[in-house]
């Protein structure tokens, strides 16, 4: 389920051939403590116009994943197992070369931290500048209205006095906005945003949303949103993919992630978010223990230390499938059937779970 | 007692009361950073109005929450009552005492009854010293024999919920939560009064999060400590304050108690900033009414005139340009600055009145019932537009 209908025809539902396929994408990178195996066995399909979101907590493999599909971690103690398949091109093992032509003009990527991703000795307009040439043979005068442009589009205000200002000039939601002039400047079909508003205040993080969701809207770009933040997913994302420890253990539909979720982690993290929109219960449920360090991970399932439903089966490793009859894009990695989920999830305040449904009707 | 001598030029009635119960009370507060400029010679050419004006009190036992955006001096006030940074006017005693200009000497005995947890817990320990280095140093310094210190350590681990073992660990092997925990426990080490939390778990996963939270919970209960908890996440602040006070280019918009806030926000930023949280529920965020507030806070060295939220407000008009509005008192201790208050009948907006701890600057009126932007329900809120 999308949404609501979008008004504009190039905001176009999910549907048909897939922009990008990532299949068994595994990343491990070679250390003083051993292999670390940060990404295991990722599969995932984007479709023109969706936006993705990949939630997780720090060390889930959500920006490594995100980062390895613009070819950002290779080095040489990384180790790349998998496919990412982009338009007739194979991202994962390309050349230098092919990279380039797709870096930046085709998939674009915006990065969490806006004090920290521009260069700061050179005019913003030039960094954009820069970026237009590189891909097409364009002018200076016209790459340079392009991006004034760009920089208009995205809510700068006297855009054309602005572009030749340096990024200390500008505050961090504007320098955010920068950021997003720049990946646009080549109109990508698909935007990687990492954590793009957490470095921002809750009144520029609402117009940032806003912005991102009006571009898909115009442009028909696709968004992966790596993000932590559940409540940013609920405002803009059409469809989630959960990651814990490497592996995504849950995927499916906005609406199916909130409102059917099958993974206790999944349960857990939407259970443990302190909610502005509710009074204050006598204890925040937490998920007891830590993530597993990627060095040393527990046999099977991942979650499977930290988990109040764990059994016997635990110990093998839950396949990614689809569980529930009439979801079959909803899929997640949990030997519990889909009964025994139901039952479980729901529990009594203060615990790990969904807050019992007759108690959710009361807002 | 010598803070007599110092109290003499106060003549504010609360003095009394300060004793039983209040456990900070920060009057008329002021803090300015001056930028300077010039060769050879500084001028001063400008002032950061960080803390402008600001007055109010923490009682004994509470937790005060205290909220806004970067830039609006929560940091900054966070940091004068720990007297990290000398206020450029106004008072600030701690338990009766006067404190604001109290020297190194006069301060010691005092330091140990307030400490403070960070933001980052990466940055707020030093990696080259160890576990037990880190949470005994306040000891030492405030004179616990050497051979009492280890044992006081394990104690205090033992609180926090770390195990013994990690005693002799350097801070990189730990996570995040736990180096959280470790910053928490160094906090305590001295048993003291008052804990100033800046920030305490907006650098963790939320699950960690949730756990942080309720540590802080049950030490609080345990120790009877009392919390000023400065965050810009309105939703954890909820969870754990019993008032908040919200601030905006250095001046108080709303003190109210916590519950009430979220139901009955009177001051339309308290109502911006609420509704520019994204909720984390899909129906419930679509159905919503929000005002996104658009542009961006103005620089706090040349603070708006009249209200500083007007160039930014829905409902601002002539007056919110010109007079500065009082903190007007509604009923429950409510407190808002605002011409035009959102969330309140008639009869609470006449009922009103000026309450003594608004700024010098600001005007005597107190806004007026008539004009229809008082009663409703917190769902009927201006006009939601989107920013052009």
């Amino acid at each position: 389920m999308s949404a609501d209908p979008d008004p504009a025809a190039t905001g176009a539902p999910p549907s048909g051939e897939p922009l990008l396929t990532v299949e068994d994408l595994k990343v491990s990178f070679a250390t003083e403590e051993g292999v670390v195996q940060a990404v295991e066995a990722v599969s995932f399909e984007l479709a023109p116009g969706e936006i993705l979101a990949v939630v997780g907590e720090s060390g889930s493999g959500k920006s490594v994943t995100a980062m390895t599909l613009m070819g950002l971690t290779r080095s040489p103690n990384a180790d790349f197992e998998g496919t990412a398949h982009y338009k007739g091109t194979e991202l994962v093992h390309a050349s230098e070369d092919q990279l380039r032509r797709v870096r930046g003009a085709e998939i674009a990527m915006i990065f969490q931290d806006p004090m920290t991703s521009l260069n700061p000795v050179h005019k913003i307009g030039r960094q954009i500048v820069e970026q237009i040439q590189e891909h097409e043979a364009l002018p200076d005068q016209q790459a340079r209205e392009r991006a004034v442009e760009l920089l208009d589009r995205v809510g700068i205000p006297r855009a054309r006095e602005r572009i030749d200002n340096y990024p200390f000039e500008f505050s961090g939601g504007m320098r955010q906005r920068v950021m997003i002039a720049l990946a646009l400047s080549c109109n990508p079909s698909v935007l990687i945003a990492d954590e793009p508003t957490t470095a921002l205040d809750v009144t520029i993080q609402a117009q940032i949303l806003q912005r991102m969701r009006e571009l898909r809207d115009e442009t028909g770009a696709a968004i992966i949103l790596v993000t932590h933040d559940l409540g940013v997913v609920a405002d803009i994302a059409d469809r989630i993919a959960v990651m814990y420890s490497g592996r995504i253990v849950e995927q499916g539909t906005l609406d199916e992630i909130f409102y059917d979720p099958q993974h206790p982690y999944t349960w857990g993290l939407l259970g443990s978010i302190a909610r502005v929109d509710r009074p204050r219960p006598e204890r925040l449920p937490a998920i007891a223990g830590l993530p597993p360090s990627l060095a040393d991970r527990p046999q099977g399932c991942h979650f499977r230390p930290r988990c109040p439903h764990e059994f016997g089966k635990c110990s093998e490793v839950p396949p990614l499938e689809a569980r529930l009859d009439g979801a079959p894009a909803h899929l997640d990695r949990c030997w519990l059937t889909p009964d025994e989920k139901r039952e479980r999830r729901e529990v009594r305040p203060g615990e790990i779970g969904l807050e019992a449904k007759s108690e959710a009707g009361a807002a | 007692m010598s803070e007599t001598e110092n109290q003499t030029e106060n003549q504010t009635a609360s003095q009394e009361d300060d004793a039983n119960g209040c456990l900070v009370d920060v009057e008329h507060l002021k803090v300015f950073f001056p930028i300077k400029e010039g060769f050879i010679v500084d001028r001063e050419v400008a002032r950061v109005h960080a803390v402008n004006d600001v007055t109010f009190k923490i009682d004994e036992g509470e937790t005060v929450g205290l909220v806004g955006e970067s830039g609006c001096g929560k940091t900054t006030m966070s940091r004068a009552i720990m007297r990290l940074i000398d206020a450029t006017d106004g008072t600030l005693r701690f338990r009766g005492q006067d404190i604001t200009k109290a020297g190194r000497k006069k301060m010691e005995p005092l330091r140990r009854q307030m400490q403070m947890v960070f933001q980052d817990p990466f940055a707020s320990l030093n990696p080259r010293k160890r576990v037990v280095q880190i949470i005994g140093q306040p000891l030492r310094l405030h004179g616990t024999p050497r051979n009492k210190v280890e044992g006081r350590v394990r104690e205090l681990l033992d609180q926090v919920g770390l195990a013994p073992e990690h005693l002799n660990r350097y801070p990189h092997e730990f996570s995040g939560g736990q180096r959280q925990r470790i910053g928490v426990a160094r906090a305590l080490a001295l048993e003291p009064k008052l804990i100033v939390l800046d920030e305490p778990v907006s650098a963790l996963d939320v699950s960690v999060q949730a756990q942080i939270i309720n540590l802080l919970d049950d030490l609080q209960e345990e120790f009877k400590l009392t919390y000023l908890f400065v965050a810009h996440d309105l939703s954890v602040v909820r969870h754990v304050s019993d008032r908040i006070a919200v601030m905006y280019l250095g001046k108080l918009m709303e003190v109210s108690p916590s519950e009430e806030l979220y139901t009955k926000p009177i001051h339309p930023y308290t109502f911006a900033l609420l509704s520019a949280i994204p909720i984390p529920d899909p129906n419930e965020n679509r159905e919503r009414q929000r005002i996104v507030v658009s542009g961006e806070p103005p620089n706090p060295i040349d603070p708006p005139s009249g209200c500083v939220f007007h160039p930014r407000c829905p409902r601002a008009t002539d007056v919110c340009r010109e007079v500065e509005p009082p903190l007007a008192r509604y009923p429950n201790g409510h407190l808002a600055a605002c011409h035009h208050p959102m969330n309140v009948t008639a009869e609470e907006i006449r009922a009103a009145t000026k309450d003594d701890t608004s700024p010098f600057s600001c005007g005597d009126e107190l806004p007026a019932p008539s004009e229809g932007n008082g009663a409703g329900p917190a769902t009927t809120s201006p006009a939601s537009t989107p920013p052009s």
